[in-house]
């Protein structure tokens, strides 16, 4: 046979390598973070900030902000972005992405305070802010991921007698997810990274190390939730990637 | 009609498909993309649909699955009017195989080729038993290709995977468009070859679009010549069109050469070959111009133990020669039984004597074919077209209801 078979070896092997370096470096982080709060000579204030039970139950709280956010908006989003892919309702996917565009556009800081007055001092007001930031990344991933199936492969699947219904499940989406899962990573850095500002509203999460540090001048303490928050995002970050390496469909 | 194979159960045997006075208007044009259009497509054989881009063959062939649905008029599979049948359950039933085979890159050779099968609700063991059948069918060997995924096949194996998902449920019908437009020339032609093979073995009722007119007229028993305007211009048989184009756009569409297409429809088995003086190693040269002389022949065969020929001396060659050696010429002119009198022309040519050498499976020397055997059938194929009365099936643009006569020429 002339037209020979490309067997390609794909290029996970670098990916695989990417992996476990940028975890490396965050463990390495973590370690010298703890060495320094063990071994520093800090004032009692700065000790009491920086115990561990203290920090646990920050990061905690950044966390279960950043999951609740993330998980209302892969609910709404994903299916959205699904319903505005299809034909009905393509014509409203300008104005919805207007919306959402909007809601990334404008700065989180803002949204938080001014939700605040609106909903109260809460964990949900944080998290409402939270999920308007997000959600255009995750809808706009969605629906670029469904558009970019080749249109000749939903037509392969009608031309088989496969229903929409069908197609969209077993040839759109499973081909849509590389892209859908970046646009999902990139939501939860961008969750990560915002969630700091609830403590803004008395919401919690890590920001509370950093307005301390700024408000009692203790920079150890300002630098030590920067350098937390920066951490939790790259690991979440690592979180995510593992997850697309694994969730990639086979044979793309 | 043509005969259709008995031998299988109803619904996969090949069946005649009718289009009668279908229309497609998309809205928002002011004409129909097809017009009362009046199509037989008898069992069994490849009806290829050509024409320029935009002239409706592909509208055509996708109203026939209904994946566009037409704005009226009635389509008929067999007996059976299925222009109400429900779009998904009518297409399960009929094969489809679009540019690039279409194959699903998250799913091996094998899901593809199943998908069909698992929507009808076959047994698991009969889906992988037929995914077998179907890669030796497409002559991919099922042990190492099952378990790949598209992207390690090359372009041709691709659509050849195409082909074999198409046919997995025995669909009476085979609905191709344009499949092998987009893969390099050598590739295409195998796949052609292919595919005349393929339906030697499963006689299905195929309807192809192609732009390509060499195309058709290589895999067609019949042709359908779109014009512009989405009105069919000629519905013949190759032969027929290439000898007596209905019109100027016909045979503008032809491009130049009709005689040497003519020479694609006809093969080197269809013809009376050539005797030529044949001779084996060890044989006394003296001997054997002897015999070359008085048959009043130029040139000896020299053929080794199982009819193979190795070489093809000159008398002047054969005069030097004490005995006939076992040396073998690397570059004989040869052709296969199966190839075209195109493909033998072009040897010859190639060749410095003005002949080939016809071989079957074996490689066994059967018979030479030259120049003169050539004319001699194309002649022969001009008139055959002229007497021959070989009906037509329908095919007209008209909704008048006269068209179902025979159209004479």
């Amino acid at each position: 046979m002339i037209d020979t078979p490309r067997r390609e070896v794909a290029a996970s092997g670098t990916t695989g390598r990417s992996l476990i370096i940028q975890l490396a470096a965050i463990l390495l982080a973590l370690a010298a973070f703890a060495i320094w709060v063990a071994t520093a000579n800090l004032s009692s204030t700065e000790r009491a900030t920086l115990n561990s039970s203290a920090l646990l139950a920050y990061t905690g709280e950044h966390l279960a902000l950043t999951f609740v956010s993330i998980i209302i908006v892969l609910t709404i989003t994903i299916p959205l972005g699904i319903l505005l892919t299809r034909r009905p309702f393509v014509r409203a996917s300008g104005t919805i992405l207007a919306i959402a565009n909007f809601g990334q556009a404008a700065p989180i800081i803002g949204l938080v305070v001014l939700l605040a007055f609106w909903l109260g001092f809460t964990f949900w007001t944080a998290v409402v802010a939270l999920v308007a930031y997000a959600a255009l990344p995750v809808l706009r991933n969605t629906m670029i991921g469904i558009q970019s199936v080749d249109a000749q492969l939903v037509e392969a699947g009608r031309g088989m007698g496969m229903s929409a219904t069908s197609v969209l499940l077993r040839v759109e989406l499973p081909l849509a997810v590389p892209v859908m899962l970046s646009g999902i990573r990139t939501a939860l850095v961008l969750v990560v990274g915002s969630a700091t500002l609830a403590t803004f509203i008395g919401a919690g999460g890590l920001g509370l190390l950093i307005t301390t540090g700024v408000n009692l001048f203790l920079p150890s303490v300002l630098v030590s939730g920067a350098l937390l928050v920066a951490l939790l995002a790259l690991f979440i970050d690592w979180l995510g990637r593992v997850f697309e390496h694994y969730a990639r469909p086979k044979g793309l | 009609m043509s005969a259709t194979n008995t031998t299988q159960s109803n619904d996969q045997a090949s069946r005649t498909i009718l289009l009668d006075k279908v229309t497609k208007h998309y809205p928002g044009q002011l004409k129909p993309a097809v017009d009362g259009l009046m199509l037989e497509i008898p069992a069994g054989k490849i009806v290829m649909l050509v024409g320029p881009s935009g002239c409706g063959k592909t509208t055509t062939l996708k109203m026939i699955n209904r994946l566009i649905e037409p704005t009226s008029g009635r389509i008929m599979l067999g007996d059976e009017d299925v222009t109400d049948l429900d779009g998904d359950k009518l297409r399960r039933r009929m094969g489809y195989v679009i540019q690039a085979g279409g194959l699903f890159p998250h799913m091996t050779v094998a899901a593809n080729i199943a998908i069909v099968p698992k929507m009808l609700g076959w047994s698991k063991d009969a889906i992988s038993k037929r995914i077998d059948e179907l890669l030796d069918l497409v002559s991919l060997d099922p042990a190492l290709y099952r378990d790949r995924y598209p992207k390690e096949l090359s372009g041709g194996q691709q659509q050849r995977v195409g082909v074999a998902r198409a046919l997995a449920a025995e669909p009476p019908v085979l609905l191709m468009d344009e499949p092998f437009g987009a893969v390099d020339p050598i590739t295409r032609q195998r796949l052609q070859d292919e595919l005349i093979r393929i339906q030697e073995e499963v006689q299905k009722t195929i309807v192809f679009v192609t732009h390509d007119f060499d195309e058709a007229v290589k895999l067609g028993d019949l042709i359908v010549i779109f014009g512009e305007d989405g009105q069919i211009v000629q519905y013949d048989s190759p032969e027929r069109i290439l000898a007596q184009p209905a019109n100027d756009f016909v045979a503008d569409f032809i491009g130049a050469g009709a005689g040497l297409k003519q020479l694609t429809l006809a093969r080197v088995r269809d013809v009376q070959l050539a005797d030529p003086v044949t001779a084996s190693p060890g044989e006394k040269g003296a001997d054997v111009l002897a015999r070359v002389q008085q048959t009043n022949h130029d040139y000896v065969v020299i053929t080794d133990g199982r009819g193979r020929p190795i070489s093809w001396l000159s008398r002047r060659q054969l005069s030097r020669l004490d005995t006939i050696d076992k040396s073998k010429n690397p570059d004989l002119p040869l052709v296969a039984e199966g190839s075209t009198l195109n493909d033998a022309l072009d040897a010859m040519l190639a060749s410095r004597l003005g002949a080939a050498l016809v071989t079957n499976r074996s490689k066994a020397l059967v018979g030479m074919i030259t120049f003169d055997i050539v004319m001699k059938s194309i002649n022969q194929l001009r008139a055959d077209v002229q007497t021959a009365d070989d009906e037509s099936p329908v095919g007209t643009n008209t909704g008048s209801p006269e068209v179902s006569e025979v159209p004479n020429d």
